[in-house]
């Protein structure tokens, strides 16, 4: 059964049309990758699911429209949303920053700490003065202290060193353990370890969906919609 | 007197982007509201001038949040709009107080140990200079340590950061938006009635004569920042009285523009950015 299902979406941007009528099914449990050039709507779609941007068109998450509801609304549905570029509130610390996302129920701190313990111990430290790789372990860390059955990652690993790049990928095998995760990411060789399930936007409209593995063997089909050389590697 | 007008300000654009000029009408009506309920109260003039507050301050308050459903709240994103809606209010509530209470100044309620002089170090200063500045203070670390303590002034802060992203964490920020709107209202109210209580009277023109330097106090302070905005206040205060004195009276609104604009040539973002702390 599709937990999340998005049919025939539009999104203007200004006088651009980014997203033209994207359609697509992600199924419960696992990482589904969207996939795509930059700036084919990718972000643009988190974005719209997230009721970040004015749309058009129907979400459905657990069989509950969405597309009606504000954004903080669809987050208590269920959802954590980790964005591109983390967006940690800088003069914040990151006690404060993990304390402001806590809703319902018991924050998961415990799973926080252990998958990365360093938040634990700079807790007292502005987010603002924290390095990019640990600035996206305190945006993941906000998406995962909550019991939320779905993830919407944007591109987690960009600009990270490798070191960290590993560890951001396992942060999201244990994340998919927990919560099904919808990811955008450009590093296919994260896609490849992480992703069950494929979807590949150009042009503002799906073009391509399917199992990670069959996608990722087929060089000549990646580097034709992602203009990559393929095998994530 | 400028800090408590300009905290309100500071916080409601810093959080909403909603440049607010009908904040110096609150300050009018808080003041008329004190002004109105001290002649229905009995007792001395302390104790009208202390009813009075209590009840110009929560008329503030409520009228603040009142806006802010009403008026504002359906023109979020609309900026052009909400200028226009607030300075149409602003212009409509100073007609409704003339319109009620007539043009002239009504003598506020002052209790004689306020009009009386303090000696410090060789100076003799009006008791009620103390009161501003103790209430000023007292404001001041109140709102520190609301926004430093509490769920609703960690939201306030990360909402003056980024609005977004605090909504994408499941908080309804609408709701800080109205309470900031409350705070900012009881603000400029009890700001009407410190201004009665240093200038004696009240009349419907104050809140926008004071308004004006309020702006200016948060372009200096940064938007969004109450330490910033205290500091700036302080600064503007003081350059204006010191230029009054000593240069020429009038010189004062001269040199706090100069002021504002050197801010603006060399540190325009303010003396301390967009962060609530």
């Amino acid at each position: 059964m599709a937990l999340i299902r998005v049919d025939d979406l539009h999104v203007y941007l200004g006088e651009s049309h980014v997203l033209q009528g994207v359609s697509f099914e992600v199924p419960e449990g696992g990482v589904t990758a969207l996939l795509g050039r930059n700036g084919v709507g990718k972000t643009t779609t988190l974005r719209a699911i997230m009721g970040l941007v004015p749309r058009r068109g129907t979400v459905t998450l657990a069989g509950e429209e969405t597309t009606r509801l504000a954004t903080h609304q669809i987050v208590r549905r269920g959802i954590g949303y980790v964005p591109e570029d983390r967006d940690v509130f800088a003069g914040l610390t990151v006690d404060e920053n993990l304390r402001l996302s806590e809703r319902n129920g018991l924050p998961r701190y415990e799973l926080v700490y252990e998958l990365f313990p360093e938040l634990k111990t700079r807790g007292g430290q502005r987010a603002g003065t924290l390095s990019g790789g640990q600035q996206q372990m305190v945006a993941i860390a906000r998406a995962l202290l909550n019991d939320n059955p779905v993830l919407l990652v944007d591109e987690p690993t960009k600009g990270l060193a490798p070191l960290l790049v590993t560890e951001v990928a396992s942060a999201l095998e244990r994340a998919a353990e927990l919560a099904t995760v919808l990811l955008v990411e450009q590093n296919l060789a994260v896609v490849e370890r992480v992703a069950q399930q494929v979807v590949v936007l150009d042009g503002g409209r799906v073009v391509h969906t399917g199992p990670a593995t069959e996608l990722l063997r087929d060089r000549a089909t990646i580097q034709s919609l992602l203009g990559v050389s393929g095998g994530g590697h | 007197m400028y800090f408590l007008i300009a905290s309100g300000l500071s916080l409601i654009y810093g959080l909403m982007g909603v440049l607010n000029f009908a904040h110096g009408a609150l300050l009018t009506v808080g003041a008329y509201a004190t002004w109105w309920t001290s002649t229905h109260v009995g007792g001395g003039p302390g104790t009208k001038l202390l009813v009075g507050a209590l009840a110009g301050v929560a008329v503030g308050g409520i009228l603040a949040a009142l806006i802010e459903l009403v008026l504002i709240r359906p023109l979020y994103r609309r900026p052009v709009e909400q200028v226009l809606v607030t300075v149409g209010l602003a212009l409509a509530l100073n007609a409704l107080v003339e319109a009620i209470w007539g043009f002239d100044a009504r003598p506020f309620p002052v209790p004689s140990w306020l009009i009386d002089t303090t000696t410090v170090f060789g100076a003799n200063i009006p008791n009620d200079r103390f009161l501003e500045i103790g209430v000023a203070a007292a404001v001041l670390v109140g709102l520190t340590l609301f926004l430093r303590y509490t769920r609703y002034g960690l939201i306030i802060r990360a909402g003056v950061e980024n609005r977004a992203m605090v909504t994408a964490l499941g908080i309804d920020v609408r709701r800080a938006f109205t309470l900031v709107f409350a705070l900012g209202g009881m603000a400029a109210a009890l700001a009407g009635v410190l201004s009665g209580v240093y200038y004696g009277v009240v009349d419907p023109g104050r809140g926008t004569s004071l308004l004006i330097f309020a702006f200016i106090v948060v372009v200096i302070g940064g938007f969004g920042s109450i330490g910033g905005t205290a500091v700036a206040a302080v600064v503007v205060g003081l350059i204006q009285q010191y230029a009054n004195y000593y240069a020429s009276s009038g010189l004062g609104d001269l040199a706090v523009v100069l002021l504002l604009a050197i801010v603006l040539l060399l540190r325009p973002e303010g003396l301390s950015p967009k962060v609530a702390h």
